[in-house]
């Protein structure tokens, strides 16, 4: 039980941090074509960093193939594939067993090879939802890592299920009649422990150790781990590209995108807030949620003061 | 080699003995009818471990195709199968493997399409998987099914293929229907269908990238180069085709004809329905008559060699389609048409469509069908545009 004010482990190595203790190497290369200030390009760099060379990554259509894998250039030091925007959660289901039977039969030695499916909010939340869900109820050894930068980004800055309350965007666009979007934001991550597979956790690459060290949990869980990875869009949210990292600490600091884990079905906050900053000061920053009106900002600071309520509770903190 | 054995076997167990013989590594499949016995028999199969496989019990046709791309991209050999309504649903996936050269082999027990909702056979799943770049070869019968299947495994998987390939079985007249066959010994299918390499397998000790996003400078040249790689696989399936005769005694052509010798009018099929039309020929042909038949064995790629040889001598052909294209007439009809415009075009061709939903067809209708259609085909030499005539259906 800490006091305010008083800051756990993590937050302290956060601070020291140093590049010393990382590698150096880039599995996930420089000069691909994101756009400036890409959260998600980033969150990559630091997943595929903690992922290390011995993995095999399919991608889902998407932001992260279409700025990785512009022919006749490939961003992927990782053996890497991508086939449709839906189906990552078979595809990578289809690796897996490869190399299971491969391996059982004598084929080719076991070399512990590990299976990462990756994909964005659309291809988590919506489409890809039915795939994701048939693969983590398989029981797949495999770690599945959804970038959430909150709408379609690549095709445009369209609403997915992921998008948050009241955020703009062109297919839920601010009217005489609308907010923008009107419901609430999706929540994948309790959809994915209501499968009861081993390991959940939601982290951001503005706190870049605590994303690494998931990863590596994810790896070493024995069956199906997800990942929900908060990835700041400065092009769809309005804000600027020197932003991203300090709007990924926004949203966790108010509760919008709190960091916990959930292994084996218990809770754990990996950074717990007891008084939380104010919603406003992170909504009111961004081009998308300008339009909102204080009541607007209101009831979404009290939903996200019952979810965080509930979240700690769930977690055993008083 | 060693003989085989002669045994009773549905068609749906007898393409699951195919798979069990070349020994895939990778199943994965969600149940539809008239599909199901064949899953059902494997993964009785796995579950006995008469086969050593994984199986992939998938929430969806989509995913069951998608792991199949998975899986055949890790370097598995693979298996799936799929019906009607389901072929449909995997349908998106359907042109993944055929540009990534995945050697993914499926079976389809061919079925009609909602609505109404049907589950009994006709040809337009099939004819809706027309362009997807899959190798597609359609079976008459039980032994057919087994020996096209693993023929398929040899064609998709040779080194200068590398294209997925699908075999059709009518639904229920294949897949549920018992009829005795010969089963080849298992060594022998071994030798036939040895273990492959894949080349560009997804593996961490050499990465590479699969799948990528191919902007307009680039995706024509892709596509040529899969349509010129897709066109000299028939060269391959040919030689597959011819080694499967040298070693168990059965030959497959991708034009086959029956009767041919003196025919001036001749009708063409495909499927499960050439074998009645067989026996319509023989009535016809113990009548008197100069008629043959024509079975489209080999439906991708088109084989326009063999097709313009096998009319070369007629003056009327006849052609039997299982699918209606709406607004159009009969799919395959169509096909044939196109096939043959540049060399035949004083070859009268006419259109039937039967046999739609599960609908039987008689022999009367098919002696209808040739009788009619050379009255027909006067008519058209006369310069008469036809349409095509639907046949069995109530008015």
């Amino acid at each position: 039980m800490r006091g305010e004010g008083e800051r756990n482990d993590l937050e302290q190595a956060a601070e020291l941090f140093t590049p010393l203790l990382l590698t150096t190497d880039e599995n996930f290369a420089p000069g691909h074509r994101a756009c400036i200030g890409c959260g998600e390009a980033l969150a990559v760099r630091h997943v595929c960093k903690a992922l290390g060379t011995n993995v095999i990554v399919v991608n889902a259509t998407g932001c992260i193939e279409i700025f990785s894998s512009l022919l006749p250039q490939t961003t992927w030091r990782l053996p890497w594939i991508h086939t449709l925007f839906e189906n990552v959660g078979a595809v990578v289901s289809g690796v897996e067993s490869a190399y299971k039977a491969r391996i059982r039969k004598g084929k080719i030695p076991d070399r512990g090879v590990k299976f990462v499916g990756i994909a964005g909010d659309g291809g988590t939340t919506d489409i890809g939802l039915q795939a994701l869900s048939g693969a983590l109820e398989r029981g797949h050894n495999i770690l599945y890592c959804c970038f959430d930068n909150e709408a379609y980004m690549n095709t445009g800055i369209q609403r997915s299920s992921s998008t948050p309350y009241g955020a703009w965007t062109t297919t839920a666009p601010v009217g005489k009649h609308s907010i923008g979007q009107m419901t609430w934001k999706k929540n994948m991550p309790e959809i994915v422990v209501a499968h009861r597979i081993p390991y959940m956790a939601t982290a951001c690459p503005s706190y870049p150790l605590d994303l690494m060290e998931k990863v590596q949990k994810g790896l070493e869980t024995e069956g199906p781990a997800y990942l929900h990875i908060l990835s700041v869009c400065p092009t769809g949210w309005r804000c600027a590209p020197e932003e991203t990292i300090e709007f990924g600490r926004l949203a966790v600091e108010t509760g919008i995108f709190p960091l916990y884990e959930v292994i084996n079905g218990d809770y754990r906050m990996s950074l717990d807030f007891p008084v939380l900053r104010p919603v406003k000061d992170y909504l009111r920053r961004q081009g998308r949620f300008r339009h909102l009106t204080e009541k607007d900002i209101d009831r979404i600071q009290a939903r996200v003061d019952e979810d965080y309520a509930k979240l700690r509770e769930k977690a055993g903190v008083k | 080699m060693t003989k085989g054995r002669l045994v009773g076997l549905e068609g749906s167990f007898a393409i699951a003995e195919a798979v069990r013989m070349v020994n895939a590594d990778v199943i994965s499949a969600y149940p539809i009818t008239p599909q199901t016995h064949i899953v059902e028999r494997l993964a009785e199969m796995i579950a006995d471990g008469e086969l050593d496989a994984e199986f992939i019990c998938v929430e969806s046709e989509h995913s069951a195709m998608s792991a199949c791309v998975g899986a055949s991209a890790a370097g598995a050999r693979v298996f799936t199968c799929s019906a009607g309504q389901g072929l449909e649903l995997m349908h998106e996936v359907l042109y993944i493997p055929a540009s990534m050269r995945l050697p993914v082999v499926a079976v389809a027990a061919n079925r009609a399409l909602s609505g109404p909702l049907s589950v009994w056979c006709d040809h337009s799943d099939a004819m809706a998987l027309r362009d997807i770049g899959w190798i597609q070869i359609f079976a008459e019968n039980n032994q057919q099914a087994f020996d096209l299947t693993v023929c398929a495994y040899r064609m998709a998987e040779d080194q200068d293929v590398l294209f997925p390939a699908m075999v059709h079985i009518d639904g229920f007249y294949l897949s549920h229907v018992t009829e005795d066959m010969e089963l080849p010994a298992e060594a022998d299918v071994a030798d036939f269908i040895p273990d492959y390499e894949y080349p560009f397998v997804l593996d961490p000790a050499k990465p590479v990238s699969m799948g990528c996003y191919g902007p307009p400078f680039i995706y024509f040249e892709a596509k040529m180069a899969q349509n010129v790689a897709f066109e000299a696989s028939k060269s391959k399936i040919l030689e597959v085709w011819k080694v499967f005769k040298e070693t168990f005694g059965r030959s497959y052509e991708p034009v086959e004809t029956y009767r041919m010798e003196d025919a001036r009018t001749a009708l063409l099929t495909m499927g499960s329905i050439s074998e009645s039309a067989m026996l319509a020929i023989d009535e016809l042909r113990s009548e008197g008559k100069a008629v043959g038949l024509i079975r489209l064995r080999l439906w991708r790629p088109f084989p326009f060699a063999e097709l313009r040889e096998a009319v070369k001598n007629l003056d009327c052909l006849l052609v039997l389609d299982r699918a209606i294209s709406y607004g159009m007439g009969g799919p395959v009809c169509g096909e044939v048409k196109a096939a043959l415009y540049d060399k035949r075009q004083d070859l009268a061709i006419v259109s039937y469509i039967a046999g739609i939903g599960g609908r039987d067809v008689t022999l009367d209708e098919f002696k209808y069908m040739i009788n009619r259609g050379e009255e027909k085909a006067q008519l058209v030499t006369l310069g008469e545009e036809l349409e095509p005539e639907i046949i069995g259906v109530r008015e």
